[in-house]
């Protein structure tokens, strides 16, 4: 159930989600994995007495980036040719595709190492690479369970966190042919060690993604903990870097910042195992060939919302998901989209656009309980821009809705209900509409029961019937 | 100019419409008033890099100078390393002489079999950060490139007392002028190769190194 429906349309999360919510062995995975990395997370950020410092200087120099992102992507560029290395721009996944296809043809090579990268899973890259009959290999540990089950990540940082032990086991017994597996995480990582040298060890051609890139320097970094980040940034004789415009940031010194606050939350660490940061090529050091395909795919749109803009701050530690109490029960899965959990919920719809039904259908996917933006590093405020995004829906089913659509009953509730809340006469005299229609179905002071499509709000709550006295009438009988 | 690039440029203007034009990036205040240097004292530091490293579950141990080379042999023997890859620059008074030293230089460089085959490898760093336990290669004198510190499952290191510093940004900032420059690359390691891909599960070393012992030298 967890590879993309066969369906022609992309279901929306809550068509997805009721399935995924039953799944119990799933929901006790991620309930487990969520809490852990929570709890850690929430003491090594309280071991720092300028966290909150860091988090507004982080907020302050994204948002400097994006007002002034055109003239740091033409600085980065200037950069990294200085250093030797070569800058390609793609306007979406189809032109960054072609153009990582043409550098990896030119090498002659059948087979590429590939370091975790969410970007190149947004485009399509390994797929786009298969179908020229270049397989790009996943060399992080997560990532290749998830290649070898033919599955989709469901975590930003730890992909496979739906599967368990027994079932890495199976996998790697049939996939790895290594029949002696046991389920031990240490003999699991020693059959994918042994597996990936060979592989990095004859590879010509490394793809990877890149946390940061500095504007003044040229310098692109990759944050990791497994190693595999630094095997295919340094052994193979081409390296493809590919990053979205907003990964950028101006200056080295801004590391200072970035680099204290995304290993804290994100795995939860003083610091992660691996940082690897380099600039350009280096003689006689590591690749000899270096390019950066630079990639827009939407993020401009992005841009364009004043409020949504903030959402290309993100720094991908995947903080939010942890702590987000439907991200912890359906999973990454529902979301279809290769950016889960409450960053996803704002960022996919405003890549793909609010024509998508299933991208569309992800602002709702919250309870706006605000605590992935006390979470956030770069303080996204991420239940502002939900807000703000349902209500892009709401307006553009009033503009270009069918009648359907229009008459659909919540939409008219929500019509009705906005014009009784703008009139003070009308609010009144609805409540006292209700308070003697709540009547019939008031009992011992709770309703739970509503008739018709009402009843799908008491389906899963109870509600305070409307009190017979408002405060306004008590205040007029005091005097 | 490509028109990709002037497209996406185009659009980013165009997406910007509402940033006032004369708008400089510095008028986007950024306030810098988290610590940037620690008040602790040398010997805290030394202490709290020696804690941090050891939770990273690195082996870490704390010699004279004189102790240096015999501890150096010692951890060697107790590894079983028996070739061991010695990075251009590395102070010959380091060189554990009963062993066999794959020497890399930059004239002949050892292949990534000769390294994959090597037991380990001896390395100094650049800088040592206490409050993150973490050690920084800057490919230097007695560091070597990139692959040297990777390929070998070994990893020892020697640090300096006066190389630890006391948090991040000082680690930055001391790289500063040299990465506006000409910038080296730059490895920053933090205990050994680890993974938390199965169930959240720490396990030590998948594809680095997966013993890291450092040596933290006396002054």
């Amino acid at each position: 159930m967890s590879k993309r429906s066969k369906h022609q349309r992309t279901p929306t999360f809550e068509e997805s989600a009721e399935g995924y919510l039953s799944n119990t062995q799933l929901r006790r995975n991620i309930g487990h994995a969520t809490h852990t990395i929570r709890d850690k997370r929430a003491g090594v950020v309280a071991e720092m007495p300028d966290w909150e410092k860091l988090r507004e200087a982080g907020a302050k120099l994204k948002q400097r980036t994006m007002r002034h992102l055109d003239k740091y992507l033409v600085q980065l560029e200037e950069s990294v040719q200085q250093a030797g290395g070569q800058v390609h721009w793609a306007r979406d996944a189809d032109e960054a595709n072609r153009i990582i296809l043409d550098l990896v043809k030119a090498k002659q090579v059948e087979e590429v190492v590939k370091v975790k990268s969410i970007t190149t899973d947004e485009i399509g890259l390994n797929k786009a690479l298969a179908g020229e009959g270049i397989q790009a290999l996943e060399t992080d540990l997560a990532e290749l369970i998830v290649q070898l089950a033919e599955d989709e990540p469901s975590h930003i940082l730890v992909p496979a966190i739906h599967k368990n032990r027994a079932e890495i086991r199976e996998l790697f017994r049939e996939k790895l042919g290594n029949r002696e597996l046991s389920d031990k995480p240490e003999e699991l990582a020693e059959a994918a060690r042994i597996y990936l040298r060979r592989k990095f060890l004859s590879a010509e051609v490394g793809i990877s993604g890149g946390n940061f890139a500095v504007a003044e320097t040229g310098t692109v970094s990759v944050v990791e903990s497994e190693g595999n980040g630094r095997m295919c940034t340094t052994l193979p004789n081409t390296l493809i870097s590919v990053l979205g415009i907003e990964k950028i940031i101006p200056t080295w010194r801004d590391f200072e910042v970035f680099m204290q606050l995304l290993p804290r939350s994100a795995t939860a660490e003083r610091m992660n195992p691996y940082n690897s940061f380099w600039t350009g090529v280096e003689d006689g050091d590591g690749p000899q060939e270096f390019h950066l395909v630079l990639l827009d795919n939407g993020r401009t749109k992005v841009l364009a919302d004043e409020m949504g803009r903030q959402t290309l701050h993100c720094i991908r530690c995947s903080a939010c998901l942890n702590v987000c109490p439907v991200y912890e029960r359906t999973g990454g899965h529902a979301y279809h989209s290769v950016y889960p959990g409450p960053i996803g919920a704002i960022l996919t719809p405003q890549l793909k656009g609010l024509d998508d039904p299933s991208a569309a259908s992800l602002p709702y996917a919250s309870s706006l309980c605000g605590a992935c933006y006390e979470v956030c590093p770069v303080k996204i405020n991420i239940p502002e821009v939900l807000v703000h995004l349902r209500g892009e829906i709401v307006k553009k089913k009033e503009k270009e809705g069918s009648l359907r659509e229009k008459m659909d009953p919540e939409h008219v509730a929500m019509k009705w209900m906005g014009r009784t809340f703008r009139k003070r006469s009308r609010y009144e005299r609805a409540q006292k509409v209700a308070r003697s229609g709540q009547k019939l179905f008031t009992h011992d002071g709770t309703i739970s029961k509503l008739p018709g499509e009402l009843s799908k709000w008491t389906a899963m709550r109870d509600l305070k019937p409307i009190p017979k006295q408002t405060f306004r009438e008590w205040w007029k009988t005091r005097s | 100019m490509s028109s990709a690039k002037q497209e996406i440029l185009d659009r980013i203007q165009n997406a910007l419409k509402d940033i006032p034009p004369d708008e400089k990036p510095d008028d986007i205040t950024v306030d810098r008033s988290y610590r940037t240097t620690s008040d602790d004292d040398q010997d805290i530091l030394v202490n709290r890099f020696a804690q941090r490293v050891g939770e990273y579950k690195a082996t870490v141990q704390r010699v004279s100078q004189s102790d240096v080379l015999q501890t150096i042999k010692d951890s060697c023997k107790r590894e079983k390393v028996q070739q061991l890859v010695i990075p251009p620059g590395l102070a010959k008074e380091l060189y554990p002489n009963e062993l066999d030293l794959l020497k890399d230089t930059h004239e002949v460089q050892l292949t990534h079999h000769q390294l994959d085959d090597a037991d380990g490898v001896l390395t100094t760093c650049a800088l040592a950060v206490a409050e993150t336990g973490t050690i920084i290669l800057d490919a230097g004198e007695g560091q070597g490139r990139r692959a040297l510190t990777l390929l070998p499952d070994y990893h020892l290191c020697v640090v300096y007392e006066d190389q630890i510093v006391g948090i991040f940004p000082e680690a930055i900032r001391h790289f500063e002028e040299k990465m506006q420059t000409k910038a080296p690359p730059m490895t920053l390691i933090s205990g050994p190769s680890a993974t938390s891909d199965i169930e959240l599960n720490r396990v030590e070393g998948v594809h680095g190194p997966r013993r890291l012992e450092v040596l933290i030298v006396e002054e």
